[in-house]
């Protein structure tokens, strides 16, 4: 059987706000179970880009698509694919925390309930599936006594933290983060860091950060946009060091703007 | 040494002429807003104090729950009561579910497109029209054209037409002050958007729609014009006491139009009752009103983020 390589493919993939084409042409290969970052300067398009993979691009809208996406090898813009379960398997994280205004143990559940049967779990289900959860993301411990609090609560950082764990229980393949630290403080930030390494291999991480220094101490690969372009997409650590395109050069070594 | 910096950083802080003008300036101000406050109050407490004192003489149990007597010269004010909560219960049984609802799916559901935009004018522009003409509305289409007659259902829909657009537009601001990341967080993993409604969207904004809706029976029980032809009568004796005495599609009696009639069109009514009535009228609606804010205080303390 043939493994999947890559978790999300485009091809020529363009995209128009109204009468704006916010992205032009991509074509990017995403692999499996790495960490790829997302840099360029505001406006970019890398915020859509990442909103085009599950398609909630177009709750926004009068957004027109072209082109092809790819996810585990299968066009999301096919007939019999279901958006509720496209976006079970592709999650997203975002710049602001946002927990639901529920409690930490059902924002953990929330999306397991709305894509179960009525009443189907058990307790026992749930205090695992939760325990689980929580325990991935390293916020258990600090947690387990805090299960009935209301998320909207707590601290950011474990507010970020809650948000990825309550992708969990959905079993998603792909995990995409639109600048999830730029909320947090240096030591949330490197939490959260730290999580998305240990949790890579499992899930495959896209990730826009507007903080290069982040985009280098995290990913495996990079890719740098400008005004809805793709310009470079290679290891992290070759894009940083010896970019190919001047304009990435300018970018990275801060020449930009 | 030591002594001549004390002393300036002493003068350092002392009052300037400017700071000074400003300080009279910013006290001047101040009191007038005040002033203009209690101007805003005044009125309030005098009318409400007059109707008090002039109503005193006929206010009881028994004014409350006997009928007008001796060509509404005498006796109490049942009917007319009675009348004023049946058109205001069954309006907003009407206005209610299609207010709030029309209000969820423009808000959560339709896109900005032109249909949506000229139901949001039409909206705007509903809630400004005068009370007369919907009434004219109510004979035309409730009296008339769906052949109802004069009747509480007739008159009830009127105030509902009335009432309607103002709920959804109450609904609306309930629903706008829902944060949009709760929703962008629902539909990202996976919620369609009744369930996002249902569990993230309603309980928090619940307590804005209940509070605009039940702000909405003030103005019902107060019109007069859109449902004195449409179903409210000058007078209808009824069984006392009994709360199911009218049938909707009876006329009824109604506060506002009765306060009207014995106020300008009956000589001789014993002097406390128009005051006794509009007492009542008045109590009423600040009754709900107080009721609706318990409610939303209650609510808002359920929901922090």
């Amino acid at each position: 059987m043939d493994t999947i390589n890559y978790s999300i493919e485009t091809e020529n993939l363009s995209l128009w706000y109204g009468d704006f084409q916010a992205l032009i042409d991509v074509s990017v290969k995403i692999p499996t179970g790495k960490i790829t970052s997302l840099i360029g300067p505001s406006g970019c398009g890398k915020t859509t880009l990442l909103r085009c993979f599950n398609r909630v691009n177009e709750r926004y809208g009068n957004v027109t698509t072209k082109g092809e996406i790819k996810i585990l090898g299968k066009n999301i813009y096919d007939q019999d694919v279901s958006l509720l379960e496209l976006r079970k398997t592709v999650g997203m994280v975002f710049q602001r925390p946002n927990p639901l205004p529920i409690s930490v143990y059902e924002n953990v559940l929330f999306g397991l309930r709305i894509h179960s049967p009525f009443r189907s779990l058990t307790r026992t289900q749930t205090d695992e599936i939760v325990e689980d959860a929580l325990t991935s993301v390293f916020l258990w411990d600090d947690l387990k006594d805090k299960l009935k609090t209301r998320a909207t609560t707590l601290q950011l950082e474990q507010q970020q933290k809650l948000c990825i764990a309550r992708l969990l229980p959905l079993k998603p393949q792909v995990i995409l983060m639109d600048e999830p630290c730029s909320a947090l403080d240096a030591k949330g930030t490197l939490a959260v860091e730290e999580l998305m390494s240990v949790l890579a291999g499992t899930y495959t991480f896209l990730i826009v950060t507007h903080n290069m220094a982040q985009a280098k101490r995290v990913s495996n690969e990079c890719i740098y946009m400008f005004l809805g372009e793709l310009i470079e997409h290679r290891e992290t650590q070759a894009l940083f060091e010896t970019p190919e395109h001047p304009k990435t050069a300018d970018y990275v070594q801060m020449r930009y703007g | 040494m030591n002594s001549t910096t004390e002393i300036s950083a002493q003068d350092m802080f002392t009052e300037t002429a400017v700071g000074k003008q400003n300080r009279y300036i910013e006290n001047a101000v101040k009191i007038f807003f005040l002033i203009m406050t209690c101007l805003m109050i005044l009125p309030l407490l005098l009318i409400i104090g007059y109707l008090f004192y002039k109503a005193l003489p006929v206010l009881s149990l028994d004014f409350l729950f006997t009928n007008p007597q001796d060509n509404m010269r005498a006796g109490g004010i049942w009917a007319p009561f009675l009348g004023t909560i049946y058109l205001v219960v069954v309006s907003l049984l009407v206005a209610a579910p299609i207010g709030v609802f029309a209000a969820v799916y423009l808000n959560e559901y339709a896109r900005d497109n032109w249909f949506t935009r000229i139901v949001n004018l039409a909206v705007v522009n509903l809630a400004g029209v005068p009370s007369i003409v919907h009434a004219l509305f109510g004979v035309g289409a409730f009296v008339l054209f769906a052949g109802l007659g004069e009747s509480i259902l007739a008159a009830s829909l009127t105030l509902a037409i009335m009432t309607l657009p103002v709920i959804i537009a109450s609904t609306t601001e309930a629903l706008k002050a829902v944060p949009m990341a709760f929703r962008e967080a629902c539909w990202n993993l996976g919620a369609t958007r009744w369930q996002t409604i249902r569990r993230i969207v309603l309980p928090n904004s619940i307590s804005g729609i209940l509070t605009g809706v039940i702000l909405q029976v003030s103005r019902a029980a107060g019109e007069t014009a859109p449902i004195m032809f449409t179903g409210a009568v000058f007078y209808k004796a009824i069984a006392e006491g009994d709360i199911f005495a009218y049938n909707i599609t009876d006329q009824c009696m109604a506060l506002s139009l009765h306060l009207y009639t014995i106020s300008t069109q009956v000589p001789d009514v014993t002097e406390g009752i128009p005051y006794g009535t509009a007492i009542v009228l008045v109590g009423s609606v600040l009754l709900v009103n107080a009721a609706a804010i318990v409610l939303r205080v209650y609510l808002r303390t359920r929901k922090k983020w």
